[in-house]
C-alpha cells in the first residue's frame, strides 16, 4: 500500500518530466540506428547464414552501449534530487519503511527501462513480418539485456544515495559501469589468470550467453548477485542516518 | 506525550543540542523560541525519527524516537523548516500521495483531503502545480500534509515563515484551534507568536535550554522593566540629572548614536506599571529645553536572549564558586 504510493508518486514524476522523454527519444534513435545499420550489414554481407548468430546477437551486444548510456540518466534523480530538494526529510519522517522506499525506485525505474526494451520489440516484429525466422531465442536475448538494465539500476541507485547532485551521480554511474564493462578487453594488460577472474566479474561478458540465446544458472546468480549486492550498499546508506553522530 | 530526556546530538566535533530535557503533557501547546542556529530544528529531526540522538532519549506518544520510529511516524505529523515540496506535483496529487503512504483508505481520505484543503485555505490552487505556488501557499500545502492524518502529536518547525500578515493570523488561529485535541510542538524566533499560540515556551540558546515558563511568565519577565527614549534639545549632563531625578525612573542610560547637533538621546528604565512618560515630558518642557520625542522602547528577543543568558551564566559562576 505504502509501496504502491510511492510506486506512483515515483512514475508520475518521470512520465511529467522530460527527462524521459529525450531518454526515450534517444535509446530509440540510437537502438534504431544500430538495428538499421546491423541490418544493412547481415543483407549485404550475411545473405544465407543464421540471421541469429549473425544479426540478432550483433544487434543485442550494440544495445548495451545504448543502455550504459541511457539508465544513469534515469537512476541520476531518485535519490539525489529527493536530497537536493530536501524531500527526503518528508518522506524519511513518513511511516515508509527504507526497503519500501528503495524497492519503489527500484520497480518505477525498472518499469521505464521495460518500457523502452519493449520500444525495440518493434524490430524483431518488423523482421519477422518480412521474413520468418526462429524468434524463440531472442526471449532470452531480451531477458539478458533486462536483467543487464536491472543491474545498471541497482548501481546506479546506489551512487545516487551517495550525492545529493544529480550530475555527479550520472557520471560516476557511467564511469563505474564503463570499468566494469572495459575491465576484461586488454588481454595484454592483464595476466591470463587475473584475466579469467576478470570475466567472470563482468557483467557484459555474463550477457554474451543471453545474446547467444541460452540461459545459464550462472549467469542468472550473477546478475541476482550484482542487484542484491548494490542493494544492500544503498539501504546501507539509507540506514547511515540513524548511526551516524552516534557515540 | 513528548518527553525528551538528557538529549544531546553532534555532528562530528560540533555540539548542536546539549543535554535537553522537558515534556509536553497531551494536549498542549509548547513553543520552541530560540535564535537560528540554536538546535531547535535538531530536536525536531530527532523527534521525528529522522536521525538518532548522540545521547539521552526522546519519546513521542509512548514511543522512542530511535528505536520505534515508525511506530512514531505513523503519530506525528511534521511541517519541516524549509517546506520544500515536489515542484512537479499538483497540490490535489500531493495530498493524495501523502494519503496513501499513510495508508489512509479511500472514503478516509477524500473527506480528509476536503478538510484540509479547507482548513487550510486551499481550494483555489488544488490544481495548480506546487512549483508556481507563492511561499506562503507553499506553506500551507506543508501543514495540510501535517494535518492531513489528524496526528496525535503535530511538529512544526517555523510554520509562519514566509507568511503575509493576514496568512499568520489563519495559521496561528488554526494552531489555537487545534489546543487540548492535538499535542502541538512548534517552534519560532519571533516573540509574540508565542506569547499568542502557546501555552508553555521552552527557550534555547545555543543547544542548550536557557528558561521553561508558560507564555504569560515570560511575557511579564520581559515587560519586567520599561524602556523610554526620550530625544531633548539640551544640554547632556543636565538633561541626564533632571531625567533621572523624575519620580519613577531608576536609571538613566545615553543612547549610543547620540545627538546631531544640540539633541540628545537618553534611555530611561524604570519599573513597569509606573507611568513615566508623562512626568519626563512635564521635567524636560519646565526646563524649557525643546522636547523632540519620547517613545516606549519595546523590549526584543535579543534582549530577552541577552538577559537570560546572562541569569544562566552567573548562576553558573554562582554554582562554581
Amino acid at each position: 500500500m505504502t509501496f504502491l504510493a510511492v510506486l506512483r508518486k515515483e512514475l508520475a514524476s518521470y512520465f511529467v518530466s522530460p527527462l524521459f522523454y529525450v531518454v526515450a527519444a534517444v535509446f530509440l534513435c540510437l537502438s534504431g540506428y544500430y538495428f538499421y545499420t546491423d541490418l544493412i550489414f547481415f543483407v549485404t554481407f550475411g545473405f544465407g547464414m543464421s540471421i541469429l548468430e549473425n544479426f540478432w546477437q550483433l544487434l543485442l551486444v550494440d544495445l548495451r552501449l545504448v543502455m550504459l548510456l541511457s539508465i544513469p540518466l534515469l537512476t541520476m534523480r531518485l535519490f539525489a534530487e529527493e536530497k537536493k530538494l530536501g524531500t527526503i526529510e518528508l518522506l524519511l519522517t513518513y511511516p515508509i519503511r527504507d526497503g519500501e522506499l528503495f524497492l519503489a525506485k527500484f520497480t518505477a525505474c525498472a518499469a521505464v527501462l521495460a518500457i523502452l526494451l519493449a520500444g525495440t520489440l518493434l524490430y524483431p516484429i518488423y523482421v519477422y513480418s518480412l521474413q520468418p525466422f526462429p524468434w524463440v531465442p531472442l526471449i532470452a536475448g531480451y531477458l539478458g539485456l533486462f536483467l543487464l538494465g536491472l543491474s545498471f539500476i541497482a548501481c546506479g541507485l546506489f551512487v545516487s544515495s551517495l550525492t545529493e547532485n544529480q550530475v555527479v551521480a550520472g557520471m560516476a554511474t557511467i564511469g563505474i559501469l564503463l570499468l566494469c564493462w572495459i575491465l576484461s578487453w586488454n588481454e595484454a594488460a592483464t595476466s591470463p589468470e587475473l584475466l579469467h577472474v576478470l570475466v567472470r566479474l563482468s557483467m557484459f561478458d555474463h550477457f554474451q550467453g543471453f545474446a547467444r540465446g541460452t540461459i545459464d544458472a550462472q549467469d542468472l546468480a550473477y546478475f541476482l548477485f550484482f542487484v542484491s549486492f548494490f542493494s544492500f550498499l544503498t539501504l546501507r546508506v539509507l540506514e547511515s542516518r540513524k548511526w551516524r553522530g552516534r557515540r | 506525550m513528548i518527553e525528551i530526556e538528557h538529549l544531546s546530538k553532534y555532528f562530528g566535533a560540533t555540539c548542536a543540542v546539549q543535554d535537553v530535557s522537558f515534556t509536553v503533557k497531551r494536549g498542549e501547546v509548547i513553543g520552541l523560541l530560540g535564535p537560528n542556529g540554536s538546535g531547535k530544528t535538531t530536536i525536531m529531526r530527532v523527534l521525528t525519527g529522522f536521525f538518532p540522538p548522540t545521547a539521552g532519549r526522546a519519546r513521542v506518544a509512548g514511543y522512542d524516537a530511535a528505536e520505534q520510529s515508525l511506530a512514531l511516524r505513523r503519530r506525528i505529523g511534521y511541517l519541516p523548516e524549509n517546506v520544500v515540496l515536489y515542484p512537479d506535483m499538483r497540490v490535489r496529487a500531493f495530498l493524495e500521495f501523502c494519503a496513501a503512504a499513510r495508508r489512509m483508505g479511500a472514503d478516509r481520505r477524500r473527506e480528509r483531503i476536503a478538510a484540509v484543503i479547507h482548513d487550510c485555505g486551499l481550494s483555489e490552487v488544488i490544481s495548480r502545480l506546487i512549483g508556481t505556488l507563492s511561499k506562503g501557499y507553499r506553506q500551507r500545502v506543508g501543514l495540510a500534509q501535517a494535518l492531513l492524518h489528524e496526528p496525535e502529536v503535530l511538529i512544526l518547525d517555523e510554520p509562519t515563515v514566509g507568511l503575509d500578515p493576514r496568512q499568520i493570523i489563519e495559521i496561528r488561529s488554526l494552531i489555537r484551534g487545534l489546543r487540548g485535541r492535538t499535542t502541538v510542538l512548534l517552534s519560532t524566533h519571533i516573540l509574540p507568536e508565542v506569547s499568542m499560540t502557546c501555552e508553555r515556551v521552552v527557550i534555547i540558546d545555543r543547544g542548550r535550554i536557557v528558561a521553561e515558563d508558560t507564555a504569560e511568565a515570560l511575557t511579564r519577565r520581559v515587560e519586567g522593566e520599561n524602556r523610554t527614549l526620550v530625544r531633548v534639545e539640551g544640554p547632556l549632563e543636565d538633561v541626564r540629572a533632571v531625567l533621572s531625578a523624575v519620580p519613577g525612573v531608576e536609571r538613566v542610560e545615553v543612547a549610543d548614536g547620540v545627538a546631531s547637533g544640540r539633541t540628545v538621546e537618553c534611555i530611561a528604565h524604570s519599573r513597569s506599571g509606573e507611568p513615566v512618560r508623562k512626568a519626563i515630558a512635564a521635567a524636560v518642557v519646565g526646563r524649557g529645553w525643546g522636547l523632540i520625542e519620547v517613545r516606549p522602547l519595546a523590549l526584543s528577543l535579543e534582549d530577552l536572549f541577552v538577559r537570560l543568558v546572562t541569569e544562566e551564566e552567573a548562576a553558573i559562576d554562582a554554582d562554581h564558586v
